[in-house]
């Protein structure tokens, strides 16, 4: 039997009762909300924390919402949420894309994207997701907010710019004209973690790409920023040979280890195949809404 | 701790340590054993009980975690000697061998037609994607969860 070692469990009130709590309990209390990454690393004792603070009564983290030119999603919000909001399907369609293979329905019941983004495992789908997307993350503490953009919030394997005491409470994500996003994610079987996985987000304004984000899960140690890729592709028009390109690049940049779910020099094929059809299924979309989301 | 659930519409109150899953509390603590205990690593589905209606893989919740919550386990299915239609279904289209994931695959198959009363082939087998057959009887197990549909449906229309 596989059974957490000790602890001791309190419930959240409020996001600042939990904040308080993080701070009164030190660096030995962790936050539960869905609990599908944390419960599994306590049973094998990876991680041992002396006290958990349930935040899932906390249903002002549970949003997803238009407002300031921006899509906002509250760290409670579950990835059944995201699967199935009308918001996101319009707006950023590499959501449905990415949740549709997040590992199963009744799971997707629980794990929440906050927990996802906390977890920080470089083969988790939403990191790579949110980095496409130039998201940008509230962490709330003692002394109050600070917004994080995604490229500093992994700061290494299973680390992010969470601080002790502190809580990520929002993910925010921009909105410009002619967006369009996919990710592409191919696994062994339905449901398990990526082999290789791309994000792609452009913005397309009278016929260039003003903007590029493109993001790959499970090819390194963290979740990889392709910025070499980004760069290529920025300002110019949107083609079949450029996203080529950006798939070589892609290949280049990722830094994959060879396991049971595959040898280097597949993930690395994979990590540029997957990389160009993220582009061109984020492009289609972006041109079918004709610039406007 | 003292937790209170309400467990198949009653509601207990028991002293369990915070670190107790919710399968084991149904199944020590409540003595409700249909639940089975599987993989332990919220992959294979067998321990599947409803949450406030939902679907949740109770190896991988906490039992503190569900003060106040409403619990359905698969004993609930059967009322007073009548089956649930996915029962009466998993009967008829010969839907287990072995049967240990079958609590969890009716549990699941409930929460389904719950929500979508008349699913495709292909939305039975995205709903129990996360629950794992080692019988090899996913073809049954679709078919038995048509049959509830359709004879739910049937019943229905004649109510």
């Amino acid at each position: 039997m596989q059974t957490p070692a000790p602890f001791e469990y309190e419930r959240a009130t409020s996001v600042d009762g939990a904040i308080a709590s993080l701070q009164r309990l030190g660096p030995e209390a962790r936050i539960i909300a869905g609990g599908h990454s944390l419960l599994p690393m306590m049973k094998l004792r990876l991680a041992s924390p002396e006290h958990l603070i349930d935040i899932n009564d906390l249903a002002e983290l549970a949003y997803i919402r238009e407002d300031d030119g921006m899509i906002r999603i509250g760290a409670l919000t579950r990835h059944v949420e995201l699967l199935k909001s009308e918001l996101l399907a319009r707006r950023f369609p590499i959501f449905g894309d990415a949740e549709r293979v997040i590992a199963d329905p009744v799971v997707r019941n629980r794990g929440t994207i906050g927990g996802s983004l906390c977890q920080a495992d470089a083969a988790e789908d939403l990191s790579a997701v949110c980095s496409a997307t130039k998201a940008h993350v509230v962490i709330r503490g003692g002394e109050g907010e600070r917004v994080v953009p995604m490229e500093d919030f992994h700061v290494g394997p299973y680390m992010t710019a969470v601080g002790a005491g502190e809580l990520l409470t929002e993910i925010r994500l921009p909105l410009f004209p002619g967006a369009g996003s996919a990710h592409e994610k191919v696994e062994r079987r339905a449901g398990d973690w990526a082999i290789a996985a791309a994000s792609a987000a452009v913005w397309i304004e009278g016929g260039s790409l003003s903007q590029v984000g493109i993001a790959l899960s499970a090819v390194g140690m963290t979740t990889i920023h392709l910025t070499r890729a980004e760069e290529l592709l920025r300002g110019n028009a949107p083609s079949e040979e450029l996203f080529a390109q950006a798939g070589e690049i892609a290949s280049e940049d990722c830094s994959p280890s060879a396991d049971g779910r595959g040898p280097i020099d597949y993930k690395r094929h994979l990590a540029g195949v997957l990389t160009h059809r993220a582009l061109r299924r984020a492009t289609e979309r972006a041109l079918q809404t004709g610039g406007v989301a | 701790m003292n937790v209170t659930i309400t467990v198949n519409g009653q509601t207990t109150t028991n002293d369990v340590e915070p670190r107790q899953l919710l399968v084991h509390h149904l199944r020590e603590t409540l003595d409700l054993t249909g639940t089975h205990w599987g993989c332990d690593t919220s992959n294979c589905g067998a321990c599947v009980v409803l949450m406030d209606g939902q679907p949740v893989k109770s190896c991988t919740i906490l039992a503190a975690m569900c003060e106040g919550h409403e619990i359905r386990t698969v004993e609930s299915l059967e009322v007073d000697g009548r089956l649930d239609p996915v029962q009466e279904g998993f009967h008829e289209r010969h839907a287990l061998q072995c049967g240990f994931c079958t609590p969890g695959m009716l549990m699941t198959a409930r929460a389904l037609l719950d929500e979508n009363p008349d699913p495709t082939d292909h939305e039975i087998r995205t709903a129990i994607s996360g629950a794992i057959c080692r019988c090899t009887g996913y073809k049954n197990i679709v078919s038995a969860v048509r049959w509830a549909a359709e004879h739910e449906a049937a019943a229905e229309q004649g109510a």
